[in-house]
């Protein structure tokens, strides 16, 4: 037989050292890793998610017991059946029998798994007689939430400044995990997700929940949970919707039942509030810089992303606001493709998302920067009338 | 050439020559080689984008790639992987070996051949060139799901169709060959149950490719329709169906897998017996197992789908479905190790890939027995569970399978051994390079870190950092591989026409390296290899 | 035993195994294609997608049951649509079997004239087959002059057969901006 087997040298020093560098890695890792990683899916904080767990242990269990008998016979049949130990092979090659039996005996395990599994998909599957509605809505990059019982509706934006992402500010505890509007629910409630998008397909994912349901333009689907645990559970967008699909965190904060009645009367108030603070920012006229004060922030929070700080814009994908025809033309025209967006397009429709006194100001802002210099100041009345 | 120089009296350039020969070759053995280097191409140049992606992903914060860019990566790279590499890896053993190990001269249809390779570079520069091109590259996955694909796909994406339907006839035209191949041009005594099980597993596979690829043409065809011919397959507004795009591709993608991992399991079914000295076990079984496999593989593609809002109906039925294939999966593994059992065992470097296969594999299909499981995919779904999984099948499963299968077959290829030494080092460093790189991914994905993802809450850092580590390791073992590769086909020890002791077939009967035209008059089967018919020696 | 074969027959052979297969090739081609009708009458006879009817319905022929349920109303302008979209109410408790009528108020927001197209979705999807529309404005593409506003009509029923344990229904429509070159044909189509 071609090349006798070498007991030491360059391969054995080899490897030697590959372990070593593996392990040294590991060991410098070590430390931190006791205290950062989880090895195990994790418990969630509803009934759902504890089965979900269980389905996980056993499944695992069942490999883990297959892969010690499979690679154990292997691991002794290297040693036991080398040729220095057996210059001789045996003969046999078939047994029918043998076959038959390790045939029959996964199946079977297969159908004793099946069983638990079943019985959990179908109490998944019934989104029946639940205690609120939600509609989750799925855009590039962000989410939408609507109660249909109490009529409150707002969006949900990633909170990580840009800056943690670019590595100027050191991360924030939850980094990526963080929205500001959390969709709030009360604990010990059955709740019904309809999920839905307004472009891409997306999926809402809420891991402690075990709530996962893909969002899909022009359809909705349904799914519940019920949460044992009041608390904050943080998941993410799990279906790849474009270059911001990392950041659309989903946050859920789950209260005491009596709190949830509470909150609800507070957002019903905060938007009667809204409306009052939109018809005071109506019935007066804003001062240039008091509005480019105002744009500036709200074209870094939502628009600096895709057409960058200075307005430059990337390509045709993302245009300049620069020297632009629209962000120079009419304002009608300016305003109509920042409120409405643009179809089939990134551009979403910002009307439903901010008030007329930001779109005055973030409109305005752009008139006047970037070397645009139009001079024009656009009034939150002239938004209010455009709607 | 013989001939042309005959008709032709003024000598052409030697470079003219060259680049003509390779042009114009109908011969199996070099088409075998032109595909086994163009795959060993892109397999560089797919790894450098997964090269990319782990350095972005090294640490939590966005370093070096931006996000759309970063999605380019990844699409390519799955794309180019499984198109460029895995598949025409595969095809490229077939064509050298099948004609060998069934005593045929050459292919069936050696002009339809020669066309099959060399429409694959020009639809990888095609794909390839995407990346220069205004808007990027596709940047949707290469699972390309509408209607990010569709409406929001770059210009690019005309490009990507194009170069996915060059593909797609390369392939099926490569399969009808193979097929007509293996019936109509087996040496006389070679019945269907004497052929090797590479030939085997080459037979069902080349069924799977036609009935698939067709399918991929389709998707892409509709995707083109409903970009620039008003029409509306996936599209919501029209009165289509995004869910319709996915019924549609993973029709094609899951086949597709069983594509990529059949020829795998025919070279383990080869090595292992060489190396144990002992037949394979379970012949007539593992015949039987793979029929199931691909048989099953047709009827389980909407196990990719259990989030999509699929009624209970259909995701009982393809849980179950998926959860049987564990079945025959499970008895060619058990077949593997009763090859083993009480033989008499070596372990060169094929032979350590071949186990390694064996291993590995079979801990990613204990991944995909998890998966299969729909309420516990709720948690695994688009996770790196799923990446984990299916790195496991493929890098130690396909392409470690095809490494195997180059160090066992260089030698007939080249008439020189590879370095044993070397290809130990190469084995040993992958292996732990492979693991260091995927393991993790599965604790990462438990952990809640979504797929296609550019940066990462720091929950995940520490599994993405070792896996990082581990996959720069990785990238060094392929260059080391090249050397090896490189290095046996300059020279090295003489191989004899038997090379591995333990080695029956046909294709051992013949010199190494093997003349340009062998078994021109049909070899006998029974005295021309030892041990071809089944109940021979024993 | 020896299997002989000429070189002729094998190269007949080959030919018609070549002709045979790629023909499969060919098939499945058109496979990809059968799978889109076929998909839409699965989803049409059960409903499963979610998907309603394209087409009125006729009135309900069995009289009303003694069963009620709640239907939701729900609103969903898709990216690039300057319209307001919003249901007149957001639940209905109906009696199966027996007509009701909702509206949903429409407003285009921009300055010129905009067609829209509504396209419904119903959860659980498996009711969908059990919301009969009679009239819609769904079935049809919606013109609104700029700044315009109206108020668009349904009328339904819940067919009695709706399986028991479905108590809440959810009538979902999302609107979508129509291209003028598009689709008149390719919605009716489907």
């Amino acid at each position: 037989m071609h090349a006798a087997v070498r007991q030491g040298g360059i391969g054995v020093r080899a490897l030697r050292l590959t372990f070593g560098l593996a392990a040294a890695s590991l060991w410098c890792l070590l430390p931190r890793m006791a205290l950062a990683v989880t090895f195990d899916l994790r418990e969630g904080a509803t009934e759902m998610s504890r089965r979900i767990q269980s389905l996980h242990h056993m499944s695992l269990g069942v490999c883990v017991v297959v892969g010690i008998i499979v690679f154990g016979a292997m691991a002794y049949s290297v040693v036991a059946h080398r040729r220095s130990r057996r210059p001789t092979p045996a003969r046999f090659h078939e047994n029918t029998l043998v076959e038959i039996a390790w045939t029959a005996v996964p199946a079977l395990i297969i159908v004793g798994m099946a069983v638990p599994a079943t019985m959990a998909l179908v109490e998944i599957e019934d989104s029946t007689d639940a205690d609120l509605s939600i509609v989750v809505t799925g855009s590039q990059w962000k989410w939408h939430y609507r109660y249909l019982e109490s009529g409150i509706a707002f969006y949900s934006n990633k909170a990580t400044p840009q800056a943690q992402i670019d590595n100027l500010e050191p991360k924030g505890e939850h980094y990526l995990l963080d929205v500001d509007q959390p969709l709030v629910l009360p604990a010990n409630r059955k709740v019904r997700f309809l999920t839905t998008s307004d472009d891409v397909i997306h999926s809402w994912w809420a891991p402690d929940l075990a709530v996962k349901q893909d969002a899909i333009p022009g359809f909705i689907n349904e799914t519940w949970a019920r949460t044992e645990r009041p608390g904050m559970y943080r998941g993410q967008c799990a279906e790849l919707c474009g270059k911001g699909h990392a950041f659309m965190p989903v946050v859920v904060e789950v209260l005491p039942e009596e709190e949830f009645g509470a909150w609800i009367n507070g957002q019903r108030q905060a938007m009667e509030g809204a409306s009052a603070a939109a018809v005071a920012a109506r019935s007066r006229d804003w001062s240039m810089d008091e509005l480019l004060q105002r744009g500036e922030k709200i074209f870094l929070d939502n628009c600096a992303e895709c057409h960058q700080r200075d307005g430059s814009g990337q390509g045709s994908k993302y245009p300049a606001l620069a020297a632009s025809d629209i962000v120079n033309g009419p304002i009608e025209g300016h305003l109509d493709r920042v409120m409405n967006g643009k179809a089939d397009t990134e551009m979403q429709a910002w009307a439903p998302q901010l008030s007329d006194l930001d779109l005055a100001a973030v409109i305005t802002y752009e008139r006047n920067s970037f070397g645009n210099d139009t001079g024009d100041v656009v009034q939150p009345m002239t938004v209010y009338r455009t709607r | 050439m013989v001939a042309h120089a005959e008709i032709r009296p003024r000598p052409r350039h030697p470079l003219v020559e060259f680049v003509l020969r390779w042009l114009l070759t109908t011969n199996h053995k070099e088409i075998g080689t032109l595909y086994l280097c163009l795959s060993f191409t892109l397999f560089f140049v797919a790894g450098a984008m997964a090269m990319v992606i782990r350095a972005e992903l090294f640490q939590p914060g966005i370093q070096f790639t931006d996000p759309d860019f970063y999605n380019q990566m990844v699409t390519l790279h799955g794309l180019v992987m499984v198109f460029g590499a895995v598949m025409p890896a595969f095809v490229g053993l077939a064509n050298w070996m099948i004609p060998l190990m069934i005593g045929a001269p050459d292919m069936a249809l050696p002009r339809v051949n020669n066309f099959s390779f060399w429409i694959l570079p020009f639809a990888f520069v095609l794909l390839l060139s995407s990346l220069f091109m205004q808007g990027g590259a596709p940047n949707f996955g290469w699972t390309f799901y509408a209607p990010l694909s569709t409406t929001y796909g770059p210009p690019s994406t005309d490009f990507f169709i194009f170069g996915v339907h060059l593909m797609g006839i390369s392939s099926v035209l490569g399969a009808i060959n193979i097929i007509v191949t293996i019936l109509n041009m087996r040496a006389p005594g070679m019945t269907l149950m004497k052929m090797p099980m590479f030939v085997w597993t080459w037979l069902i596979t080349a069924f799977l490719l036609v009935m698939a690829m067709p399918v991929l043409a389709g998707a892409v065809t509709m995707m083109l329709t409903d970009r620039h011919f008003g029409t509306s397959f996936f599209e919501a507004s029209g009165g289509g169906d995004p869910v319709l795009f996915q019924h549609v591709f993973w029709f094609f993608g899951h086949p597709e897998v069983y594509i990529m991992i059949l020829p795998g399991f025919g070279i383990a079914s080869q090595i292992i017996p060489t190396f144990a000295r002992k037949k394979l076990f379970g012949y007539h079984s593992m015949v039987l197992a793979t029929g199931a496999i691909a048989f099953l593989s047709f009827i389980v593609w909407g196990h990719h789908m259990f989030m999509t809002g699929m009624p209970i109906v259909g995701q009982l039925f393809f849980m179950y479905a998926t959860m049987l294939i564990a079945v025959p999966t499970g008895v060619k593994v058990f077949n593997w190790v009763a090859t083993m059992w009480r033989g008499s065992l070596t372990f060169e470097t094929p032979m350590l890939f071949a186990l390694g296969f064996v291993v590995m594999f079979t801990i990613g299909g204990f991944s995909g027995l998890m998966l299969a499981i729909v309420p516990a995919d709720v948690q695994y779904h688009d996770t790196f569970f799923v990446v984990a999984h299916f790195h496991y099948v493929l890098y130690p499963g396909a392409i470690f399978g095809t490494m195997a299968a180059v160090y066992y077959w260089l030698p007939k290829w080249t008439g020189h051994m590879y370095d044993e030494r070397l290809g130990r080092i190469h084995f040993w460093t992958a292996a732990v390079a492979v693991n260091l790189t995927f393991f993790p991914m599965h604790f990462s994905g438990l952990a809640g870190m979504p797929r296609r993802i550019v940066d990462y809450s720091p929950a995940f850092a520490d599994f993405n950092m070792v896996s990082s580590i581990g996959a720069a390791l990785l990238g060094l073992t392929q260059i080391l591989f090249l050397y090896i590769v490189i290095k046996t086909v300059r020279g090295g020890e003489r191989a004899s026409a038997q090379v591995w002791e333990g080695a029956e077939g046909l294709e051992w009967t013949v010199p190494s390296p093997a003349p340009l035209h062998t078994f021109e008059t049909p070899p006998d089967v029974e005295t021309g290899s030892r041990a071809v018919l089944a109940d021979e020696k024993g | 035993m020896r299997l002989t074969r000429s070189p002729t027959s094998r190269r007949a052979g080959s030919r018609r195994q070549t002709a045979l297969l790629a023909a499969l090739a060919v098939g499945m081609f058109g496979f990809a294609f059968a799978l889109v009708p076929l998909y839409g009458v699965f989803c049409e006879l059960t409903g499963l997608n979610g998907r309603t009817s394209p087409r009125a319905a006729a009135a309900p022929g069995r009289p009303a049951a003694d069963r009620e349920v709640t239907v939701q109303f729900v609103a969903q302008v898709a990216k690039g649509m300057p319209w307001e979209f919003r249901p007149t109410e957001r639940t209905m408790r109906v009696r199966l079997g027996e007509m009701n009528a909702t509206k949903f108020y429409a407003r285009n927001r921009a300055s010129a004239a905009v067609t829209g197209q509504a396209v419904p979705s119903v959860a659980p999807g498996y009711a969908a087959q059990y919301l009969q529309k009679t009239e819609c404005f769904c079935f049809t593409q919606q013109l609104l002059e700029g700044g315009g506003e109206m108020e668009m009509p349904v009328r339904f029923y819940v067919d009695a057969e709706l399986p028991d344990e479905v108590r809440t229904l959810t009538l979902s429509y999302a609107l979508f901006r129509v291209d003028p070159v598009r689709t008149a044909a390719a919605y009716e189509r489907q």
